[in-house]
């Protein structure tokens, strides 16, 4: 079966200093896979590599088979097919929510606006925020607009959703509901990449684990495998490293 | 503790009185020495019977006035055109695409050049430089001149303050924006221009502020306005209370502009 997205080789520097030194990935419809690996690895340039926010120096990248790292395939037509969520929810501050959700189904999709305004009342309302419909981004908590920018993400209906650490602005109180939030959408059967710091998290809703290092995967496998029996001194030393911190 | 509590707030209260009754008596005292110092001054009869005088500001006025409708109709005019103009150079300066280059550099161009002339110069060089070419059609009417040189220099301003707006909106919105899927220019017209707008809008007023003074700079091109208007007044009775009647009515029009400003101002810190 083709996977929904691909990455094959792909590398990428900013300057002369390699980001990614060669990545391949496979993510098929309805898995889950997390990226880890600590800050600076990789993981955001990976996911903003596949949604063409950043332009990669070589290999590919494949969308339900179709190689949209060619230059003659508009970034913004396959954008429409993906969906992403930032680290800082990067909610449009000028709209209310029901707006930023409708924005891209009107404009990017030519859904009409009845309809995309329903749609995405329906998904506000599933998450808990149909009485935040008309209010600015200002007005909600980091944990509300996260799962706002999520929904909008939604709301074009995207093959895959890639999430860019998601929780990590959030203060610690607020992080449960945008993972539960997400802990949902496995079950829907969503196809998603996550990259994240929230371990736990990463094994329960991911079937895969991707262990970062310097620019590339250097060790993946199911999460019972990969937590409990690292094969590599790299995610060993990761791994212990993040168990120190929390002991502290 | 509700005692103390009582207390602070009579303190609080003692201190606010305290403050208006002392600026009160240091208005009061500055304004009565400064028309004590002008009203002794030796000239002070001359120049009030000059600048101040009643029966010329009565006979002057109605003509001062009908002359300041042309530099009211003047400007809102200008300042529509400078609107659109400025935003069309700042969003032509903003595009990356190397086809455009030419485009954008005229744009840059235009805008040092027209920042770079002082307007009186401006409106000579327009008005009395554009009829002396003698094109066949070419327009010849003063106040027509007089806005172009304008509008000219005004666009080159508020072109800069739109392009400031847009890079002061966060490039993490352009790429939310890209990333639900809008194309290059659905991003500008529905994300960043919404916000870059709004956060112009009192450098925006400013700029229209110092325009709505600067459109008596027609007045070396002969037409009618309050300005020019106010001067043959002043020439045929020896009397300058009618400039002074025109500054009133400039004030008119500038100061709820100003108020204006503050209170956007406000609302957006509050925002």
């Amino acid at each position: 079966m083709t996977p929904v997205v691909e990455v094959r080789g792909v590398t990428k520097a900013y300057g002369d200093k390699p980001v990614l030194r060669g990545i391949d990935l496979a993510v098929h419809e309805h898995q889950a896979v997390a990226l880890i690996g600590a800050s600076g690895s990789g993981k955001s340039t990976l996911l903003r590599c596949i949604d063409l926010l950043d332009e990669i120096d070589d290999g590919d990248v494949l969308l339900d088979g179709e190689v949209i790292t060619d230059p003659s395939v508009r970034p913004d037509r396959v954008r429409r097919r993906l969906g992403m969520v930032f680290q800082g929810y990067n909610l449009f501050p000028h709209l209310t929510v029901l707006q930023n959700i409708v924005l891209a189904p009107v404009r990017a999709h030519g859904t009409d606006r009845e309809e995309a305004r329903a749609r995405a009342l329906e998904l506000l309302d599933r998450f808990g925020l149909a009485d935040r419909a008309g209010d600015k981004p200002d007005r909600l908590s980091g944990g509300q607009q996260q799962r706002v920018a999520i929904v909008r993400a939604l709301a074009t209906r995207p093959r895959a959703l890639l999430l860019d650490e998601v929780t990590s602005a959030l203060d610690p109180e607020l992080v449960g509901e945008v993972l539960a939030l997400v802990r949902d959408l496995k079950v829907d059967g969503m196809t998603m990449i996550l990259a994240t710091h929230e371990m736990s998290f990463a094994a329960e809703v991911a079937d895969e684990i991707c262990f970062l290092h310097e620019g590339l995967i250097v060790e993946r496998g199911a999460p019972e495998r990969l937590f409990e029996a690292p094969e590599r001194e790299e995610t060993r030393r990761f791994l212990r490293r993040l168990l120190e911190a929390k002991r502290l | 503790m509700d005692d103390r509590r009582a207390a602070r707030a009579a303190a609080k209260r003692r201190r606010a009185r305290r403050g208006a009754a002392t600026a009160t008596v240091s208005t009061v005292l500055v304004v009565v020495l400064v028309v004590w110092l002008i009203g002794s001054s030796p000239g002070w009869p001359d120049v009030r019977e000059t600048f101040f005088s009643w029966e010329a500001f009565r006979t002057s006025f109605p003509e001062v006035l009908s002359g300041f409708w042309l530099d009211v109709k003047l400007f809102v005019i200008v300042e529509l055109c400078v609107l659109v103009l400025g935003l069309v150079v700042a969003l032509v300066r903003t595009t990356t695409s190397p086809a455009l280059f030419p485009l954008r550099a005229f744009a840059a161009a235009y805008v040092d050049v027209f920042r770079g002339i002082p307007v009186i110069l401006l409106v000579y060089l327009v008005g009395f430089g554009v009829p002396a070419l003698a094109f066949e059609g070419a327009p010849s009417d003063p106040v027509f001149l007089g806005g172009v040189a304008l509008t000219a220099s005004y666009t080159a301003y508020v072109a800069e303050v739109y392009r400031a707006g847009i890079d002061s909106v966060h490039g993490s919105q352009r790429q939310a924006a890209l990333a639900v899927g809008l194309t290059q220019g659905q991003a500008m017209r529905f994300v960043i221009l919404p916000q870059a707008v709004r956060r112009v809008v009192p450098p925006l007023l400013n700029d229209f502020i110092s325009l709505q003074k600067d459109v008596a700079l027609v007045a070396i091109l002969g037409p009618l306005e309050a300005f020019r208007v106010a001067q043959i007044e002043a020439a045929s009775t020896f009397n300058y209370t009618p400039l002074l009647a025109a500054a009133m009515l400039y004030l008119c029009v500038t100061i709820p502009m100003a108020r204006l400003v503050d209170v956007v101002q406000r609302r957006s810190r509050a925002a």
